[in-house]
């Protein structure tokens, strides 16, 4: 097998940045390398060289190329005491300021956080009020999002989260089997807007109440960390909270005084500072 | 007196175990001295879904306060790590840790295949691989890698073992240079500790 070293890394990303605009210089050597080494074996590609190559010659293939390479690999109700935290504290305590809460899914993959999302919301019976932005790089995994179906073996799953979480019904109350998919009830989703924005180079489109990011930026190095922390900063409204996964930390980075911790457990923080 | 013929120029210490590995673990973190220098990173198969009680339950032996590094945590001399829950751990340039949501691999996350790779990536013959008992192949390759990158190989003597299939699996796909019992694992780490002191 071939390996992919760091100076093949360093000629992928500066022809996919300046050809496609696409810039994976920032992300996390370890993880990034193995995404490339599957790229090879999945394409069946002989060498960096022949990647390099199709991605020269075929503008289309950078799609299929992003797709691969970022990770896609999500749950419903991921860190079910997350989920509790959030309907039982964070979103009361929003409540008490505002009458409609913007929520932004920063780095939305398949979609399995905005249905969570929008499963809680209704279930508190204020999914209406709220205002929900879903963000991805990737146009076809935002297309996925949107179609809301998925396998039916990912269910068990995300049933077992749903328990823990402890919601009011039963989670298959939202979908319907079919053909061993799922379809989910598209009506949680239609007042969610889904958009296209990369957080390396997107700049901030909108303030929001909430903003989750939940094991997206472990895929980038620290110098991209602290650039995308700051578009947060600039994204929330004062008193916003911001949510990161469970073993990402905010208290290194730049702007870290912004902010104050909620809830260190389920790293819950609120901006604090302009 | 030198048992194991070590040399001194080693950066790191990676042990992988599954299923049975619990107490050779502890055998091995009561052992060591509380001045241990170099960093030691476990990656042991563990439930998903909980995200508490194993780290402390180890700790209980341990001379060295054992921790789940957050992501990009730097990785410390005389520090103990464990790959947390639902997550791989991964080695990074400049002696840090990364964590990937990515799929599972042989069934598992963290993967010990995934963290002994990426260390073997960053530390190359400066790295020592252990693999204990475990009733999956998970970790076998990423032996392999250390090997091919001149690192040290060790596992536990599958007649020892509770479930013997990862360390025999290792010892098919690689060579491994010592194949030992826990309490002679814990002894190879003393003259290690020793050599370095020095």
């Amino acid at each position: 097998m071939n390996e992919v070293e760091i100076a093949d890394l360093r000629r992928l990303t500066e022809v996919i940045r300046e050809k496609y605009n696409y810039d994976f210089s920032n992300y996390a050597m370890s993880s990034f390398r193995r995404r490339i080494q599957r790229v090879l074996e999945l394409y069946k590609f002989s060498s960096v060289d022949a990647l390099l190559k199709r991605l020269q010659d075929e503008p289309r293939f950078v799609k299929e190329f992003v797709s691969e390479v970022t990770v896609n690999v999500t749950e419903m109700f991921r860190d079910p005491s997350f989920w509790r935290e959030l309907r039982d504290h964070v979103l009361p305590n929003i409540l008490l300021n505002t009458q409609s809460i913007s929520i932004w899914h920063a780095g939305c993959s398949s979609g399995e956080e905005v249905f969570s999302m929008a499963i809680l919301l209704r279930e508190m019976g204020i999914l209406n009020k709220c205002k929900i932005i879903a963000t991805d790089l990737d146009a076809d995994i935002i297309q996925r999002a949107k179609s809301g179906v998925y396998p039916l073996k990912n269910m068990e799953l995300n049933q077992k989260n749903y328990v823990r979480f402890q919601g009011q019904a039963s989670l298959d109350k939202y979908y319907r089997e079919e053909q061993g998919k799922v379809l989910m009830d598209k009506s949680l989703i239609e007042h969610v807007s889904f958009r296209e924005h990369n957080l390396v180079s997107g700049a901030a489109f909108s303030k929001f109440d909430l903003v989750l990011c939940r094991n997206v930026m472990i895929y980038f190095n620290q110098t991209l960390q602290n650039n995308v922390l700051k578009l947060f900063h600039e994204s929330l409204f004062k008193y916003g909270y911001l949510v990161v996964g469970s073993k990402e930390s905010l208290i290194w980075c730049e702007i870290a005084n912004k902010f104050i911790v909620v809830n260190n457990e389920e790293k819950i923080y609120k901006k604090v500072k302009d | 007196m030198s048992k194991f013929n070590l040399h001194n120029q080693y950066k790191a210490i990676v042990i992988g175990g599954s299923a049975g590995s619990f107490q050779v673990i502890n055998k091995i973190l009561n052992g060591l001295p509380s001045d241990f220098d170099l960093p030691v990173i476990m990656c042991l198969h563990r439930l998903k879904h909980v995200r508490h009680g194993f780290v402390e339950a180890l700790n209980i032996k341990s001379s060295i306060t054992i921790e789940e590094p957050s992501d990009k945590d730097g990785i410390k001399k005389g520090k103990i790590y464990l790959a947390p829950s639902n997550y791989h751990l991964c080695i990074e340039l400049g002696n840090a840790f990364s964590l990937s949501t990515e799929e599972m691999v042989n069934n598992s996350r963290p993967s010990i295949d995934i963290t002994l790779e990426t260390a073997s990536y960053v530390y190359k013959n400066k790295l020592i691989g252990i693999l204990l008992s475990g009733a999956n192949r998970d970790g076998a390759l990423g032996m392999k890698r250390i090997k091919d990158r001149g690192g040290l190989t060790i596992v536990q003597d599958p007649s020892e073992c509770m479930i013997d299939t990862m360390p025999a699996a290792a010892m098919k796909v690689t060579h491994i240079d010592h194949v030992l019992s826990a309490q002679q694992i814990l002894e190879l780490l003393l003259e290690l500790h020793k050599k370095i002191k020095i």
